[in-house]
């Protein structure tokens, strides 16, 4: 059950990328952005990473034109966003905020309504969305009686209630408890399905991990690294490789091009300097033992993560 | 399901975001138990005032007199006077000696002038002392207008009126800016409309609202008049009335603009006092002001121009018939002329601050949206 409607996924394609170029903000003297340019796809979960006081608040503010940049410019689909543009925007802001005494249903309508929509479709909207977040149970509760997860679903449905191109969610993770992870990203990745573009931010780097496509890092103000969740493994990752065998793997440590980071009895773990260096260790290991395995290692996103803001 | 064809909604309207915003005020605050009890109360207190105060106008007490046949005559036609009529002199004096009635008239056929006396028990009774007294014809060239006592109590009546409904709803106003502020519930409303439409429809939702009480107060006023018979009350305060409920909406339209500029300075609830203060007094000034000077026409015809006195100071001025036909025309147009200048001030002040939580937004910053 859903309230998308159907839209057809090439014309979202061309339409819905949002780009910010050179986007800079500055407090007094302190600048808090500094050429913030990155791309959000449709289609897409864009995870947007940094430490505390990085500037991914600031930088979803001016997004969402909650906030006025110095300077830069934010586009979708080529073109300069306006208010009209805003519109077809969803935001959830870092610091949860719904009525504390307005009743669940209520409230995600009246959000939906200022977005442009009749009372009848924002009241039908709003408890589809909300049954699918699993408060159908709560629809005429008052927020304030909600417990803090629920109150988190009832935010993220006055996200989406709108149906909005355009997805900027700050933490939406924060405050939930695993299940829940799994129901929001669910709906997460079935909006971008249909052709959203989502930007999320998050400190939880291994749920980032798990759901985004694309990542951008920012720290300082600054933009460090952005692209998809691969190009970027390979551009800040060593080739790293495991092996597991029956012998002792002392021997790798002399090899040639080999750096050892790891090693425990059979089990080493180990950078290569090139592919062909790897290829003959594994030759040289079969010779040693029985080898159980040989993997490719992956770095997690908290040691691109710390690689990139250092 | 939605059976629209359009993938998201349409474009929202100034005028209706406005008016969804006035609407989601008006219903919270009426779905409020406190404040429906509170106006409740409000309303059984004016009622209970012109209804009491019709009854004691009309009971004065009569005084209880004791007469013999002789005197009774005397009394005939006399107002506010009950003759119990005895048999004789003692008879009437034991009945003022055990405190049946106030004082008694008897005959004294040895007083050439009335032919009969007032007997009391210790204090002359002056009310019929004055009933029987022979004075000549009095013309007076200036008759005051009104009742002094009439006239002090419409000004407390408007003054304590236009106190009460413009500090609640001015309070109502800061606090709703500051929940929407401290809940962060303003970023998502911002990311939707405008922050000058969100101020739009916040002043006209308070305003409607505090209207709506004025109005259900005139009408009991009025009602109530009308059922304790005081019609020449009511004739002299059927055009002031009017003209208060006209002063009191743009006045209350300048105030609730200044109240949300004042509250969006600050992010806590706890903070609202210090910066709402200087406007609270604004409020206070005119019923304190008014109710002290209603007896002096130079200084309540400066307060009734003052767009902050005016709602009050004008309608009591026109009660006692001071005021000319064109002076609450001329008021009205300097209130109007302050109340845009309060509202673009505020607006530009709302707008600056609205983002900004923690410590207290500085008015200079506010204003220049540094």
């Amino acid at each position: 059950m859903t309230t998308v409607l159907p839209r057809s996924g090439a014309e979202t394609t061309t339409t819905g990328l949002l780009e910010l170029e050179g986007l800079t903000k500055s407090y007094g003297s302190r600048r808090v952005l500094d050429d913030v340019s990155f791309r959000v796809e449709p289609g897409r979960l864009t995870g947007f990473v940094g430490g505390n006081g990085a500037g991914k608040t600031t930088t979803m503010r001016i997004v969402l034109g909650v906030l006025g940049a110095d300077g830069g410019a934010v586009r979708l689909g080529g073109h300069d966003v306006a208010a009209a543009d805003r519109r077809h925007f969803g935001y959830m802001p870092e610091e949860r905020g719904l009525y504390p005494k307005m009743r669940v249903l209520e409230q995600v309508a009246y959000l939906a309504r200022l977005h442009g929509f009749g009372k009848s479709e924002a009241t039908a909207r709003g408890e589809a969305l909300l049954t699918e977040l699993g408060l159908g149970e709560r629809l005429h509760d008052t927020i304030e009686s909600l417990s803090l997860g629920n109150q988190q679903r009832a935010q993220i449905a006055a996200a989406l209630v709108h149906d909005p191109e355009v997805l900027i969610l700050d933490e939406p993770f924060s405050g939930l408890d695993p299940l829940a992870v799994d129901v929001v990203a669910g709906v997460l990745q079935a909006r971008a399905a249909q052709g959203a573009a989502i930007l999320f931010s998050s400190h939880q780097l291994d749920v980032v991990e798990r759901l985004c496509d694309d990542l951008v890092i920012i720290a300082g103000g600054t933009i460090r690294a952005a692209g998809s969740r691969e190009q970027l493994r390979a551009q800040h990752s060593a080739p790293r490789y495991e092996l597991v065998s029956d012998a002792d793997a002392g021997w790798i440590r002399s090899e040639p091009g080999i750096t050892v980071v790891d090693f425990e009895g059979g089990t080493a773990v180990f950078d290569a300097a090139s592919p062909e260096d790897a290829q003959r260790v594994l030759r040289a290991a079969l010779g040693h033992g029985i080898v159980h395995a040989f993997t490719p290692q992956h770095p997690s996103l908290a040691q691109i993560f710390k690689e990139v803001i250092q | 399901m939605s059976t629209a064809t359009a993938p998201n909604g349409a474009a929202l309207s100034t005028g209706s975001g406005i008016l969804l915003v006035a609407e989601r005020e008006i219903g919270s605050k009426l779905r409020s138990k406190a404040f429906l009890i509170s106006t409740g109360i409000l309303l059984l207190i004016a009622l209970a005032g012109v209804l009491i105060g019709g009854f004691m106008s009309k009971n004065t007490t009569e005084t209880k007199i004791a007469v013999t046949a002789e005197t009774a005559q005397t009394l005939h036609g006399l107002p506010g006077l009950a003759p119990t009529e005895v048999a004789d002199a003692t008879a009437a004096e034991r009945l003022v000696r055990d405190g049946t009635v106030e004082a008694a008239l008897i005959p004294a056929p040895g007083d050439a002038a009335f032919g009969y006396q007032i007997v009391a028990l210790k204090e002359a009774p002056k009310s019929l002392q004055g009933l029987l007294a022979k004075t000549p014809k009095v013309t007076i060239l200036e008759p005051d207008t009104t009742n002094p006592l009439l006239r002090y109590l419409v000004a407390i009546g408007f003054g304590v009126v236009f106190l009460m409904a413009a500090s609640t709803f001015g309070a109502t106003m800061a606090q709703s800016v500051v929940e929407e502020k401290s809940t962060r519930v303003v970023e998502l409303l911002l990311a939707a409309i405008p922050a000058r439409v969100l101020l739009a429809g916040k002043v006209i939702g308070n305003t409607v609202l505090a209207m709506a009480q004025i109005l259900l107060l005139a009408a009991i006023a009025v009602v109530g008049l009308i059922v304790t018979g005081q019609n020449s009350v009511l004739q002299g305060l059927g055009s002031p009335l009017v003209w208060f409920a006209v002063f009191f909406l743009f006045g209350f339209v300048l105030l609730a603009s200044l109240f949300a500029a004042a509250a969006s300075l600050v992010s806590r609830q706890e903070d609202i006092g210090s910066t709402t203060m200087p406007i609270t007094m604004l409020v206070m000034a005119p019923y304190i002001l008014v109710i002290i000077f209603n007896d002096n026409p130079v200084v309540m015809t400066i307060l009734s121009y003052i767009p902050f006195s005016a709602p009050v100071a004008m309608p009591v001025r026109l009660f006692v018939g001071e005021a000319q036909w064109w002076e609450p025309l001329a008021s009205l147009v300097i209130l109007l002329a302050a109340c845009v200048a309060a509202i673009l001030v505020a607006a530009k002040i709302y707008e600056n601050s609205l983002l900004r939580m923690g410590a207290r937004v500085k008015l200079a910053d506010a204003l220049s949206g540094r």
